[in-house]
């Protein structure tokens, strides 16, 4: 189970809590959470990563285990501790605006 | 017809406001989508029902929503508009090549005659429709296809396409307009368009007179009188009496005439609302004095509409799609300020009443007449 903490905009937007279990299946990446994300919740395709390219939305940041993970490839396997379910994957909005 | 219903949009989410045909008491509802810029909402004619709306992010990018009971409930539809082809480039702010990149629904059009077909005006400049009440989105590429289309270049709040008006003689005829590129029409339903800028002058464009470049920032039509345009540029109110084939200046007697919005009286197609803005930087009522402008003449000559607006201490903006016109008998006008207030009138403009004054940032304002 991977445990994904989305920020509020997308919380009511996909009417859910702050914290979402995924099941993925195969090697756990950035493109595979997102994947089994926009599966559970339709709602929030386009709202993370650009629907034609896959390019991480410029205003989000992903964290986990206390790194920056945003500028790895989306197909990078993601630490053990999140793919263990130990530790969660923050999609993170930036701080900033009126 | 039971009453009216006016959508807003904001910088901060949606609200809506509803009267009987009196309009002198009104409900707010909201907000919607709190947090969330609302560019806009309309609703379609074929049955006021059903509402769409532009939900935007610089964040999270852009979100369609559709409502099929008069904005009490709301659902998504589709949110992926993709350029038709080889998207080619435009020119950036400096003169340079720049990618046609979608950033925002601004404006929605919905169908004359079909509830589920909907236009949408979108920044980088083009237009999509729907024919599934916004499930999916196709691109009337021949618009941005056009030979002059790498010319164009954004106006200060991006490439943006915010007006389309569909004539209500001729389905086959749709007019838009892009700032900063100009108003184009097509004949066809959208398969080849024409630049339709013959006697607009800009003289912040290297040939001031040019086929495109210049920054229309609003057009109306009035159904009864197709051939008529009214015209809200950058600089100057203008008018043409031939579909868009040329155009002539009717500013008069305006005290500027810069402004975003235009209108037109729903009883009476040579009655034109503006609100001027004082310009080029400032971009707030001359001498803080907030006056709609109405003629009775198509133009040129011009009466201040100044009884329950603030004529003092007012340094507020109307954006582009901020004014809207009611079908009652007299007309009501509507207009929202980037000072959050929301103002009515419905009288055919002759007295005003602020009917929400605390709402966030005012984008958009449509008005429906209910059944």
């Amino acid at each position: 189970m991977i445990r994904v903490i989305i920020p509020h905009h997308l919380r009511t937007l996909a009417k859910s809590g702050s914290e979402v279990d995924l099941e993925v299946e195969g090697e756990v990446t950035r493109g595979a959470v997102l994947d089994a994300l926009e599966a559970r919740y339709p709602v929030l395709r386009g709202t993370i990563r650009d629907q034609v390219t896959g390019e991480r939305r410029p205003f989000l940041r992903f964290f986990a285990c206390k790194q920056d993970l945003s500028h790895e490839p989306p197909d990078a396997p993601l630490p053990e501790a999140v793919a263990r379910g130990e530790e969660p994957y923050y999609i993170i909005g930036a701080i900033a605006g009126g | 017809m039971s009453g009216v219903r006016v959508l807003v949009g904001t910088k901060k989410g949606a609200f809506i406001l509803t009267s009987d045909g009196k309009r002198d008491k009104w409900q707010i509802d909201g907000p919607l989508f709190g947090g969330w810029e609302i560019y806009h909402m309309k609703g379609s004619p074929v049955d006021p029902n059903r509402i769409y709306a532009s939900q935007s992010s610089g964040w999270f990018g852009q979100v369609v929503h559709l409502s099929d009971d008069g904005g009490k409930s709301w659902q998504t539809v589709g949110n992926d508009f993709v350029y038709e082809g080889e998207t080619g480039t435009h020119q950036w702010y400096d003169g340079t090549a720049h990618p046609w990149e979608f950033a925002r629904v601004w404006h929605f059009e919905p169908s004359l005659t079909d509830v589920d077909t909907v236009y949408a005006g979108v920044e980088d400049a083009g237009i999509f429709r729907s024919r599934d009440g916004g499930l999916t989105w196709q691109e009337l590429s021949g618009l941005r296809r056009h030979s002059t289309g790498s010319t164009w270049q954004p106006g200060a709040g991006g490439l943006c396409l915010h007006s389309i008006v569909l004539d209500a003689n001729d389905e086959n005829r749709i007019f838009v307009a892009i700032s900063a590129a100009g108003a184009f029409r097509t004949d066809d339903g959208g398969k080849t368009w024409l630049p339709i800028n013959q006697g607009l002058r800009s003289d912040y464009i290297p040939d001031p007179n040019a086929e495109v470049g210049h920054c229309v920032h609003r057009i109306a039509q009035h159904p009864a009188n197709p051939q008529v345009l009214f015209m809200q540029k950058h600089w100057d109110v203008m008018r043409s009496d031939d579909a868009g084939a040329s155009w002539y200046e009717i500013s008069g007697n305006l005290p500027t005439d810069f402004g975003f919005v235009i209108d037109v009286n729903s009883n009476d197609p040579q009655t034109v609302y503006v609100v001027p803005i004082k310009s080029d930087s400032e971009h707030y009522p001359p001498e803080g004095k907030l006056r709609v402008y109405r003629s009775r003449s198509g133009g040129n000559e011009w009466e201040a509409l100044t009884k329950g607006l603030p004529q003092k201490d007012c340094y507020v903006n109307v954006l582009r799609d901020a004014m809207a016109v009611d079908k009652m008998d007299p007309c009501g006008i509507y207009f929202g300020t980037t000072g959050g207030e929301l103002y009515a009138s419905a009288n055919d403009g002759d007295s005003w009443a602020a009917i929400a004054s605390t709402l966030p940032k005012i984008l958009s304002v449509e008005v429906q007449t209910l059944p």
